[in-house]
């Protein structure tokens, strides 16, 4: 197994708030050299993160966004036989030397590669259900074999691999037991304060507060159906901001509601509870 | 102590592997608990719980075993009852938060037992005793800048106790249904066929054909595997399937997102299926029942998702129709029937639990037609599932 070698801790960015909890697990798992395996609501910030990762720790980031039909050789690398073949016909490049057909997946890069970097497995669930455990042996050993030239490309320097996973799918065991999990809770209104800063430096705190208390307020109720997330309140704000906001009307009605929610059913309930004044 | 706390987690029904055990004592020997009671929390949970719905119940136990288990067992007895019927919290004023700031843990923890005794009653409201709605540091739905909290939901998320503040037990998997699940449980709903569609190459019968050819390349195609399953997804909206639109929301988002069946259609309906069904996104949009059965045939698989509970005449009378405007010229039994006649591969979905089924007349009657009910559980789907597939 590669040695780790020690990289100062990670603190999250000027752009990327995270909490001490999420710092710590990202710490634990790059210390450990275990996967880092991120859940958590939509619009909470999980692909982010990598970003932030690979930002604050000064290293490249490759990005495999897993979509329906990937497999986990894909990530590995991909054996290009349509284009030997094609070659072989009509005579071009050397045919036989294999490696030349041989194209690594953003895993097999972050291998093959002297430097260490961080890559991000994002989406996995969106996959086939066993997917995740045909990496397994790779992302233990940080190693795989090309079978067709007998090579073996294995990790010089161990990469941080950070793996996003939406909420509400479940992954297989085997593959849990092997990585840090981290659950990216719901910002409090804290927290969402600090976020908002980051985008809106200028808002003024009464306006910003008046904000999150609606906004808590569409997400607590429960006949919503799709609750807005993070990002939705952030354009929301710039919305408001935008169209030059009178703090005052924030009381009596809520404006731009459909940057907040996107189904008209939810939309409906929101301004039947808004016209009711039940906040 | 380590191992024996591995075994408690395991006796409570957290399940950590050795090999998760072992990553935890590595992780502590390499300082990264931080050597604080804060770290070895963090570092315990991201290295042994896997699951958010599992975060609850780690909670418990780490508090459990870390400071003895009699302050919990004494809130149940004691606080409990009278906590459960909460008062709503009243704002705090910047300067009563900044007085309350002050206190610190250990003062908390103190004050709070010696509070506990000197209290004998039920109290709401205030800023001293234990009790709910107050601003006093103990107690729920208050408002504390570092209070203890007990029980009950958290408005000012800052109290101190991590592990007791239960954070995660809105994510238990016995509370929320599992969309995954309920993904899982439809893909059981297959018939996998080499049908007509896109095309695949298929690599061996091109490499084969290739060398039979001397080397001329001649490349080989097959069509993909393809699940056959046409699924007509029929749904009760509004009314008293308000409290479960959530869950119908996710039934229906794994079936469409499954993007598995070779044909998904969906409507919805109020209590019974009459001459019009409406289109789930737009209420608005009607399409008549019979135009929906014309382009279906026995092929297909119907599920039909409502509690079934209504006044008996809005299934068995002319004009029953819940909806004043949609007087509808058939009973409503009459077009359950027709859709069970024309899609055999039925089943019902009912979100409230068959303890209550018995005791609705309504529900009697349309079991009568569909006597393929389930509750609309993973447990259930299952079982609707495997049903289909015998028919």
């Amino acid at each position: 197994m590669p040695p780790v070698t020690s990289l100062p801790a990670f603190k999250g960015t000027d752009r990327y708030i995270a909490s001490a909890e999420l710092q710590g697990a990202v710490n634990v798992a790059v210390t450990l050299g275990r996967p880092l395996l991120i859940r958590g609501e939509p619009g909470t910030g999980k692909t982010l993160l990598a970003k932030a990762v690979a930002e604050a720790l000064q290293l490249d980031l490759l990005t495999w966004h897993v979509k329906s039909t990937a497999k986990a050789q894909d990530g590995l690398y991909v054996y290009d036989t349509v284009q030997r073949l094609n070659d072989s016909r009509f005579g071009e490049g050397d045919v036989r030397d294999i490696k030349r057909y041989i194209k690594h997946g953003p895993l097999g890069q972050a291998f093959a590669r002297p430097t260490r970097s961080v890559v991000l497995i994002d989406e996995i669930d969106k996959a086939d259900p066993e997917f995740p455990n045909d990496l397994l042996h790779e992302l233990d050993a940080m190693a795989f074999d090309v079978i067709e030239t007998g090579e073996q490309i294995a990790a010089k320097q161990r990469p941080i691999v950070i793996i996003s996973s939406n909420a509400d799918k479940e992954l297989p065991d085997a593959f849990l037991r092997r990585c840090v999990f981290h659950y990216i809770a719901f910002p409090d209104e804290r927290q969402m304060a600090e976020i908002v800063r980051v985008h809106h430096p200028k808002l003024e705190a009464k306006v910003l507060s008046q904000c999150l208390v609606k906004f808590y307020w569409l997400r607590e109720l429960p006949e919503i159906r799709k609750r807005p997330s993070t990002s939705e309140l952030v354009d929301w704000i710039s919305a408001l901001v935008h169209a030059g906001l009178d703090p005052a009307k924030l009381d009596k009605e809520l404006p731009f509601l459909g940057v907040l929610l996107k189904k008209e059913g939810d939309l409906q309930t929101a301004k039947h509870f808004i016209a009711q004044k039940r906040w | 102590m380590f191992t024996e706390f591995y075994y408690f987690l395991r006796r409570h029904g957290l399940r950590p592997s050795t090999q998760e055990w072992m990553g935890l004592l590595e992780a502590v020997h390499l300082g990264l608990a931080h050597e604080s009671m804060a770290g070895f929390y963090e570092l315990c949970r991201c290295l042994l719980v896997k699951k958010e719905s599992q975060f609850d119940l780690f909670d418990q136990c780490f508090a459990a075993y870390f400071r003895g288990a009699e302050a919990p067992t004494r809130l149940k007895d004691e606080l409990s009852e009278w906590l459960k019927h909460a008062k709503l919290p009243r704002e705090l004023s910047a300067e009563e938060r900044a007085a309350l700031q002050a206190l610190s843990l250990d003062e908390l923890r103190q004050k709070f037992l010696e509070r506990m005794e000197e209290q004998k009653e039920r109290h709401d409201g205030g800023s001293k005793w234990i009790g709910t709605g107050g601003s006093s540091p103990f107690g729920h739905s208050g408002t504390h800048p570092t209070g203890i909290r007990v029980g009950g939901d958290s408005r000012s998320k800052s109290a101190m106790q991590v592990a007791e503040e239960r954070r995660f037990r809105g994510l238990r998997s016995d509370v929320t249904l599992d969309t995954r699940q309920l993904t899982l449980a439809l893909k059981s709903l297959r018939q996998l066929t080499r049908g007509e569609g896109p095309q695949e190459l298929s690599l061996e019968d091109s490499i084969a054909a290739t060398a039979k050819n001397a080397g001329d390349i001649e490349l080989v195609w097959r069509p993909t595997r393809k699940n056959t399953v046409k699924l007509l997804l029929l749904m009760d909206v509004g009314g008293s399937m308000t409290v479960h639109s959530r869950l119908c929301d996710q039934l229906f988002s794994a079936a469409h997102s499954l993007n598995h069946f070779k044909e998904f259609r969906s409507y919805a309906f109020h209590n019974c299926p009459y001459d019009d069904l409406y289109d789930s996104h737009h209420p608005s949009e009607s399409i008549a029942t019979l135009d929906v059965l014309k382009e279906v045939d026995s092929s297909w698989h119907l599920l039909i998702v409502g509690d079934a509970m209504m006044n008996p005449y809005e299934l068995t009378a002319p004009g029953g129709a819940i909806n004043y405007y949609q007087h509808n010229a058939e009973a409503g039994i009459v077009w359950l029937q027709r859709l069970r006649e024309r899609l055999p591969r039925s089943a019902w979905l009912n979100p409230e639990p068959p303890q209550a089924w018995r005791m609705t007349t309504s529900v009697q009657i349309v079991q009568k037609i569909f006597p393929t009910m389930f509750q609309l559980s993973i447990d259930g789907l299952r079982d609707a599932i495997s049903s289909l597939k015998k028919v």
